[in-house]
């Protein structure tokens, strides 16, 4: 085995992606607490919490860049290196997404949304799920985990449908509860995006195993 | 660090298992050279009992740069000088097989080593320029082919072309072993243009020079490719990548001394190439 070294760069670089999406799920789940339970504290923790990971983000984008221009990496280990600079991006977006509904949970305040969340928490659980096997196709380098997962958006999609129309529905049965629905609405928004962007890093992986670029599951938002 | 499961955190629906098969880089077509200026037609070579190539097949693109690439001893300068019977000065050299320039063996009794030279040039790796002066290094070899145009014009337009004339107009009697390096494998590359070759042969010509005197032959090459087509032995996989059109890398072990593994564009042999060795090559893991 030779470039031992620039191995070693690649698997520590490797292990911080995986580091960078625990930290994205962890956001997940914790605003979707936070929006549950109403606890504001919880929420603002994790909008503040939210600069660490951009900071761990260009962090991890820097150190490809180093390496790229250190290594001169070639073939496979360039396709990594590049596809490693877009996944961390599509993980600090996912981040981002969880942000979102921890402000939302802000916003809502001392309102609940009109029921235990519906298809909200079904909806979470779907794209960390996604998210979650994306970064295991990435590190498996995993070509048929990453299209099944691509596969699976349609259900999370669906999932959005559902809560679409159930907020649709009630705001004509009671538009005194538009506001506290648009933030339910908004809420599923930001979690039809994680399946979006689970399936962008997929489409990383694809790229990385394979060496081609392909959009492997349009989404219809 | 946090570290995660990486086990799916919610129920999928069972689906029965399917065996997928694995997923392979994906594959560019192979390539076709269409115009080749020179081909190379199951080449193997000895040197005495030693084999250093093994039945080799190539063709090269006219008007474009083909690299060889290759570890040490994988016999890529062997083919390189096969390509103007530079290995005819070593005894003891066997052939089989050919090399066609236009379609007519360069192994063949009628031709004639030194013209099948001015038609195929070499550049080698360490500059050789006569000790003579930078005009009389010019005009040296057109002289030897009988040229009978302007020596002044000829000199002007070798050294134009190979990027030299401006550090050198003031001085054309200066000794060419009193310019520096770079400017010295620019001599030497005037020298192999002015007897208006079809092909230049490049020896690794880069690897005595700076970073500096390297990226100004390099752009000088892509320069010449316009009117030339060249062949360059390089062992720097980013002056491969950088300035040539195709690739091939060539490979010797136990079992097969000096063979063609695997030719391509050279966009796809450093981004996908096909087969493992070129992969484990040029991602520095050979060996």
């Amino acid at each position: 085995m030779t470039r031992v070294l620039f191995e070693k760069q690649l698997a520590e670089l490797r292990s911080d992606v995986v580091d960078l999406g625990s930290r994205a799920e962890q956001a997940i789940r914790q605003a979707m607490i936070s929006l549950r339970r109403r606890d504001l504290v919880l929420a603002r923790q994790i909008v503040e919490g939210d600069y660490e990971i951009n900071r761990r983000r260009f962090e991890l984008e820097d150190h490809a860049i180093n390496l790229i221009a250190m290594q001169q990496p070639m073939a496979s280990d360039l396709r990594t290196l590049i596809a490693t600079m877009h996944i961390v991006t599509e993980i600090e977006r996912i981040a981002d997404h969880a942000e979102g509904i921890a402000r939302i949970s802000l916003m809502l305040a001392e309102m609940a949304l009109p029921e235990p969340l519906g298809h909200l928490q079904e909806m979470a659980e779907r794209g960390i799920d996604m998210m979650h096997q994306s970064i295991t196709a990435f590190i498996d380098r995993d070509v048929a985990l990453a299209r099944r997962v691509c596969d699976d958006d349609d259900k999370l999609d669906a999932l959005y449908d559902a809560n679409y129309a159930e907020v649709i529905g009630r705001m004509v049965m009671d538009p005194t509860q538009a506001k506290v629905l648009t933030y339910q609405l908004w809420t599923s928004h930001n979690l039809e995006r994680i399946g979006d962007r689970a399936t962008n890093i997929c489409e990383r992986v694809i790229y990385l195993v394979t060496g081609r670029m392909e959009e492997a599951n349009v989404s219809r938002y | 660090m946090t570290s995660i499961n990486l086990k799916p955190q919610i129920a999928t629906p069972a689906t029965p298992p399917v065996a997928t098969p694995p997923t392979p880089v994906a594959k560019a077509a192979p390539t076709i050279i269409e115009d080749a200026v020179l081909e190379v037609r199951n080449l193997s070579l000895w040197y005495g009992r030693t084999r250093a190539l093994t039945d080799v097949s190539l063709r090269i693109a006219r008007n474009r740069i083909t690299a060889l690439i290759g570890p040490s001893g994988c016999g890529k300068s062997t083919l390189l000088r096969s390509m103007n019977r530079m290995n005819d000065l070593i005894s003891g050299v066997r052939t089989e097989g050919g090399v066609l320039l236009d379609e007519v063996d360069v192994f063949g009794r009628s031709v004639d080593p030194v013209e099948l030279r001015r038609r195929v040039g070499m550049v080698f790796q360490k500059p050789n320029p006569f000790p003579r002066s930078i005009r009389d290094n010019i005009l040296y070899g057109a002289k030897v082919n009988g040229y009978r145009g302007n020596h002044d014009e000829l000199v002007e337009q070798s050294l134009k072309r190979a990027a030299l004339w401006e550090e050198v107009k003031s001085d054309l009697k200066k000794s060419g072993l009193a310019l520096s390096g770079g400017q010295q494998q620019r001599l030497c590359i005037a020298r192999a243009i002015a007897v208006a070759p079809e092909v230049i042969l490049m020896d690794e010509p880069c690897s005595a020079l700076d970073p500096i005197a390297t990226l100004k032959i390099e752009d000088l090459m892509r320069e010449l490719a316009k009117d030339y087509t060249i062949v360059i032995v390089t062992h720097s996989m980013q002056q491969a990548a950088r300035v040539a059109d195709y690739t091939a890398f060539m490979l010797s072990d136990e079992q097969v001394k000096g063979r063609l593994v695997e030719f391509g564009d050279t966009q796809h042999m450093f981004t996908t190439p096909r087969d493992k060795r070129t992969e484990d090559y040029i991602t520095g893991r050979f060996g």
